[in-house]
């Protein structure tokens, strides 16, 4: 069995704009691989490379051992390729879209359903409905449906959950974990940091460089600062406040609370209370945390960009 | 080849769900015919003229009853004197003026000559013109009729005879015309906005991805749009034939393989328009500047090549429309047979042919 992607020193750019710069990783069988990136930070170039539809300017990629050049049409055969955008017909039924899709790829819904059947049964209800009728998540559900309608031995998930609703997108990871089970190596890409817990291993995109690659678990237990959650009355004061003051190494927003890091780590919070005393803030809490993977995230983007 | 099938049912279904489409495939070409044929026409039928009769005598009365009978002029007042005859044209109804001088007859027997005056609202020249060459006809021949009475001598007896379109009708013209310029517009429009669609909703990224090769994509895509447009030019040919009288005096098989053949070298055409637009208003754009205005043009549909500055008249040669209007009044008028139109059919396979090849070597197998 060949590895199912090798990447090498893949650059591309359109026209002044580096899109990659110098990508280099593998994804080994049955792993569930994550991009995680902002958007324009290069994902879908990359995935569009992988999957032979642009050309890089300088490296190699392998999928399943064939070259993204020489072998494209080897490759069009065995991957399973969900572009960003949705890109199934929209005047064609649900029905009708996967027989196509099945069609194309030589085979039949019925010989491969096993794969998707866990995924069709949940928008089969709506199998003679129009695909542009569908809601963001079924849509998903369907081009997933249809990028694995011919068994692929490699799927290519450009950002599948972006514009889906919180439980479909968890159902569509459970799906991944599912598919992972079978074998088959993915390639995702999610601009949601929280997704990447989900994955195996993670390699944070960020101006067409990666910036880091590793399993979720080992990016957070690289993070060694202590971490507070605070929060107040007037969270857009004491955001201020905090970032005012000089002690403070980050303070970013997550949801309720601001999550807050030292440059002395615990030696600086009795400063910190001092200062805030002065500030007056009302209903102030503040306790310490487990640094999180949007933190380390965080953390990276911010010690690139210096 | 199953393949093939389901792509080719699949552009059905987006031709059929399509409530535009489906429009601009069938409603279109029936109003254009119906336009062209009886809208847009330069022939004259029941033109109101005016007429002073200065002399009302036998002779003139019976002039005058010939200039009615044909059809072609009606008379809309009689009038007294020359004073009046401009104000009549001031009102705008009458496009045309006898003046018959006194003594018609008289002069007619004794000096051999019979005085007429025409006078035409030239501002519409083309209008003037063809009226004044019916009246003048139509005088003539009522002149004729009298010498055949009064036997004079020397007269060259010219005889004309319109062949193959005897009675001038200028849908004879219009129909091939029409014909063509709604095969090209539809068949190349359709499918460059067809392929440029794929393009533009991202399923044409699908599509390369997948193993199908480029070739039967494009097949696929165009093979709908065939049968369409020849059920298109069966369409406007029955309606020609039934509606405006339309004779097809060649053998009908011919006739309808040379549809087949413009249809696919207006198909290749949008392919052609497809591999080089990535938006579907664009390609629609294209096709409609590129083919509609050129074509109606220079293909002598609207405008006769021969009156045309030589340039244009070289322009013309590559209109495909140019050729095919040819071939269509050969075989439907004339009842030419393939021997006569060989060169202008070979000259739409090259076309036909010259498309394809430029379109697979455009097509592109990746995204940029």
């Amino acid at each position: 069995m060949q590895t199912p992607i090798v990447v090498q020193d893949v650059h591309k750019s359109f026209g002044a704009v580096k899109a990659l710069h110098n990508i280099s990783f593998t994804v080994q069988e049955g792993e569930l691989f994550g991009l995680i990136g902002p958007d324009g930070a290069g994902k879908s170039t990359l995935f569009r490379i992988l999957t032979t539809l642009l050309l890089a300017d300088k490296g190699q990629a392998t999928v399943n051992g064939l070259d993204v050049v020489k072998d494209y049409k080897a490759i069009r055969k065995i991957a399973g390729y969900m572009p960003g955008r949705f890109s199934l017909y929209q005047d064609l039924t649900v029905e009708e879209n996967l027989h196509f899709f099945a069609t194309i790829f030589n085979t039949t819904v019925e010989a491969n359903y096993d794969l998707i059947e866990e995924i069709y049964v949940q928008i089969a209800p709506f199998k003679k409905r129009p695909a542009g009728k569908l809601s963001g998540g079924m849509k998903q559900k369907l081009a997933l449906c249809c990028a694995l309608v011919h068994k692929p031995a490699v799927l290519f998930l450009d950002e599948p959950t972006t514009g889906v609703d919180p439980v479909s997108r968890k159902e569509f990871w459970d799906m991944l974990q599912r598919l992972k089970q079978k074998g088959i190596a993915i390639l995702v890409s999610t601009p949601y940091m929280d997704e990447a817990m989900l994955c195996d291993r993670v390699a944070l995109i960020q101006n067409g460089q990666l910036l880091n690659i590793d399993t979720p678990q080992h990016i957070i237990a690289q993070f060694s600062k202590p971490m507070w959650a605070v929060r107040a009355k007037h969270m857009y004061r004491l955001i201020q406040d905090l970032r005012a003051f000089p002690g403070t190494d980050s303070c970013y927003a997550f949801g309720e609370y601001l999550h807050l890091t030292l440059k002395d780590g615990t030696a600086g919070v009795d400063a910190l209370q001092a200062y805030l005393d002065t500030k007056h803030h009302e209903a102030f809490t503040m306790f310490s945390i487990q640094a999180g993977i949007e933190d380390c995230f965080m953390e990276l983007m911010n010690t690139e960009n210096v | 080849m199953r393949q093939f099938i389901v792509f080719a049912r699949k552009e059905f279904y987006h031709i059929f769900r399509d409530r535009r489409t489906l429009l601009i495939l069938f409603g279109m070409p029936i109003v254009q015919i119906i336009l062209f044929g009886f809208a847009i026409t330069n022939e004259i039928k029941n033109a109101d003229i005016a007429v002073l009769d200065q002399s009302k005598d036998y002779y003139s009365s019976r002039l005058v009853q010939k200039l009615t009978a044909g059809g072609y002029f009606r008379i809309d007042r009689n009038l007294r004197d020359q004073s009046s005859i401009t104000a009549a044209f001031r009102e705008g109804r009458i496009k045309m003026a006898v003046v018959i001088a006194p003594e018609f007859s008289q002069s007619f027997h004794h000096h051999n000559k019979g005085r007429v005056q025409l006078l035409a609202d030239a501002g519409d020249p083309n209008t003037a013109t063809t009226l004044i060459n019916y009246a003048t006809a139509i005088i003539g021949n009522f002149q004729q009729e009298l010498n055949g009475e009064l036997e004079l001598p020397l007269t060259i007896d010219t005889t004309v005879t319109m062949e193959y379109n005897p009675a001038l009708k200028s849908v004879f013209l219009f129909v091939p015309g029409v014909m063509t310029l709604i095969l090209l517009l539809v068949s190349a429009m359709m499918t460059s906005i067809t392929i440029a669609r794929e393009k533009e909703l991202g399923t044409m990224e699908i599509l390369l991805v997948s193993p199908l090769p480029p070739a039967l994509i494009i097949v696929g895509k165009v093979v709908p749009y065939i049968v369409l447009s020849f059920i298109n030019a069966l369409i406007i040919l029955t309606m020609g034939v039934f509606i405006f009288g339309m004779p097809i005096k060649g053998s009908l098989v011919l006739l309808l393989a040379e549809c087949v053949l413009f249809v696919l070298t207006s198909l290749s055409l949008g392919i052609l328009i497809s591999s080089v637009t990535d938006k579907q208003q664009t390609a629609m754009m294209a096709s409609m500047m590129g083919l509609l205005m050129p074509t109606a043009l220079l293909s002598g549909f609207i405008f006769p090549i021969e009156s045309m500055p030589l340039p244009l008249q070289w322009l013309s040669n590559i209109m495909p429309a140019k050729w095919f209007i040819i071939i269509l009044k050969d075989i439907m008028l004339k009842g030419s047979g393939l021997q006569y139109v060989w060169p202008q059919t070979l000259v739409l396979v090259g076309m036909t042919l010259f498309f394809v090849i430029m379109s697979i070597r455009n097509f592109k197998i990746r995204l940029s």
